[in-house]
């Protein structure tokens, strides 16, 4: 691939997402990702509740008092006391992906599209980027011991295609292009939303965290933590210089102490 | 404070019994290496130097197996080595691992050879060279464990990043000065040194203790904190309290030193058991 390859993204929009999940119906079948179980949450009609090794797209069932708002359509006069904010989830693809600086044999990658992909030749299931994710998206699937998340259809980009959950959604709530545009969109769409007294509307995109932003972006009602995002994301690698710093401390000490105690020491 | 249906925002560590474990070995091997050349270079302990280049290098050579053992995919495990990268203490720790593994038991092999060739001078500068190398891979061995963890999303971690190493480091010590005494040296070196690890050890579970933070629940409530105090305990106050009041008599000694190495054996079961509780108690405002 050329390298003037434009970074792309994700743009999901919670306010035009009609908890369909036919984005999840398409990742599976797209990418042949095993089934992961028939279980019941019993949380709203989300019976899938997490990203994990076998879920790449999962569609989160919020369920809110206070109706529909300004989005309200058809009889004017039309307010539930009760209203559903759905909101399709997907590994962030971070601009300083945890995951991607753990990773010890170089399986975990950043794309010419910008997006983080694990290459499950390489994998050898070592676990440390399980728990380097700061959104909890990475898992090791036990009957095949590697780590997997969403590819960003790296296939189907390579190719000129949309990835297939953006491809499938019916409302236009996925949206795929280059991040730049859908950064763009993003913003203008909570301007419009908040014309209309949409007032609770965000984008979430940690721009301004360690995270450095993300290449999936999100339109959302409330506040992130709702929808089980973080609110203030940090990739680990902020820690190392504090960790390595003590290292050298404890290093000294074990090398001055021992031969304080030796030399000291006489049998 | 709004969550979803009160589930984890993070993902537990995977990681199973194979990870404390090697922890807990390869921190004692890797301290047992600096003993080896502390005594090597206050001299006169011959039998202590070679007993302890040989727990460096059977603890080495124990380490890698439990390392490979704990993979999704074991036979996958050179892969490791197809990348260096600074960024990420796995990879620093892996290839630390080779070189501790290869230089303690270089140092191991060429003392017999010395010992068996009338000390030929070549491969007393082998040995020594060895050593030297075992010595400065072992320090990172027994503390990069504690960065390996602290530089993660899991907030009980990542909140003590600063303490881990120091910690483990400690704990090293005390459990390669115990095993030499388990081994009967009487140096009253060991037992000063031990209980300098048990003084740090107790002062680093009271500082646990006095903090007051969510991230640190996991430390203090339930089976994970039981664990973690019993380790502390054993680690800490027990041994420091029997080698300063014990009058160094070798029952006091021993006892201190079963102490210590149960106590830092538990104390990297505690913290690998406190990360799993951290991730399950972890949503959207507890991000670490």
């Amino acid at each position: 691939m050329p390298s003037e390859q434009r970074a792309t993204a994700f743009l999901t929009d919670s306010t035009l997402c009609i908890g369909c999940k036919a984005c999840e119906v398409a990742c599976k079948e797209w990418n042949q990702v095993p089934s992961d179980g028939f279980t019941l949450t019993g949380f709203s009609y989300d019976n899938t509740a997490a990203l994990g090794h076998s879920t790449w797209r999962h569609v989160k069932f919020v369920e809110r008092t206070g109706g529909l708002g300004g989005l309200a359509t058809g009889d004017a006069g039309y307010r539930s006391a009760f209203r559903w904010d759905f909101s399709s989830d997907v590994c962030k693809h971070c601009e300083h992906a945890g995951c991607l600086e753990a990773c010890p044999t170089g399986s975990i990658v950043r794309t010419e599209f910008g997006g983080v992909y694990i290459q499950p030749d390489v994998c050898n299931g070592c676990g440390y980027c399980v728990v380097s994710c700061p959104f909890g998206v990475v898992d090791r699937r036990p009957d095949d011991g590697r780590a997997f998340k969403c590819t960003f259809c790296y296939d189907r980009q390579k190719v000129g295609l949309k990835p297939a959950c953006a491809t499938a959604c019916p409302t236009e709530s996925i949206q795929f292009g280059t991040i730049e545009d859908m950064r763009a969109k993003a913003q203008a769409r909570v301007a419009e939303l908040k014309t209309r007294g949409i007032d609770d509307a965000i984008v979430y995109d940690p721009v301004d965290t360690s995270v450095g932003g993300t290449h999936a972006i999100f339109v959302l009602r409330g506040a992130p933590q709702d929808y089980n995002l973080p609110s203030a994301p940090e990739v680990p690698t902020v820690h190392l210089r504090d960790g390595w710093s003590s290292a050298a401390i404890a290093a000294g000490l074990m090398l001055l102490g021992s031969a304080a105690a030796f030399l000291g020491r006489k049998p | 404070m709004s969550d979803y249906y009160g589930l984890p925002l993070l993902k537990a560590p995977v990681w199973t019994w194979e990870v404390p474990a090697y922890f807990f070995v390869g921190g004692a091997a890797g301290a047992s290496a600096v003993i080896a050349n502390a005594a090597k270079l206050a001299g006169g302990r011959n039998d202590l130097v070679r007993d302890a280049r040989w727990i460096a290098a059977a603890g080495s050579m124990l380490s890698a197996p439990l390392l490979i053992a704990d993979l999704g995919r074991p036979e996958r495990f050179l892969n490791m080595l197809r990348v260096f990268k600074l960024q990420s203490p796995m990879s620093v720790g892996v290839w630390t691992l080779v070189a501790f593994s290869s230089s303690a038991a270089a140092a191991a092999f060429a003392d017999a050879v010395a010992s068996a060739s009338g000390d030929a001078v070549a491969v007393r500068l082998v040995r020594d060279a060895a050593d030297a190398l075992a010595a400065a891979t072992g320090v990172v061995l027994s503390t990069y464990t504690g960065v390996l963890i602290g530089a993660t999303a899991i907030p009980v971690w990542s909140q003590n990043v600063r303490l881990l190493p120091i910690h483990f480091g400690a704990s090293g010590i005390g459990a390669a000065a115990s095993l030499l005494e388990l081994m009967g040296h009487r140096d009253p070196a060991l037992n000063l040194l031990a209980a300098g690890a048990a003084a740090v050890e107790t002062l680093i579970g009271a500082g646990i203790e006095l903090r007051e933070s969510d991230a640190l629940v996991p430390l203090k409530e339930n089976a994970s904190g039981t664990i973690t105090r019993l380790g502390g305990f054993l680690s800490g106050p027990v041994p420091l309290g029997l080698r300063l009041l014990g009058g160094g008599s070798t029952a006091a000694r021993r006892t201190a030193a079963i102490s210590t190495i149960a106590g830092s054996l538990l104390t990297r079961i505690a913290w690998i058991h406190a990360g799993r509780v951290s991730a399950h108690r972890s949503s959207g405002d507890r991000a670490g």
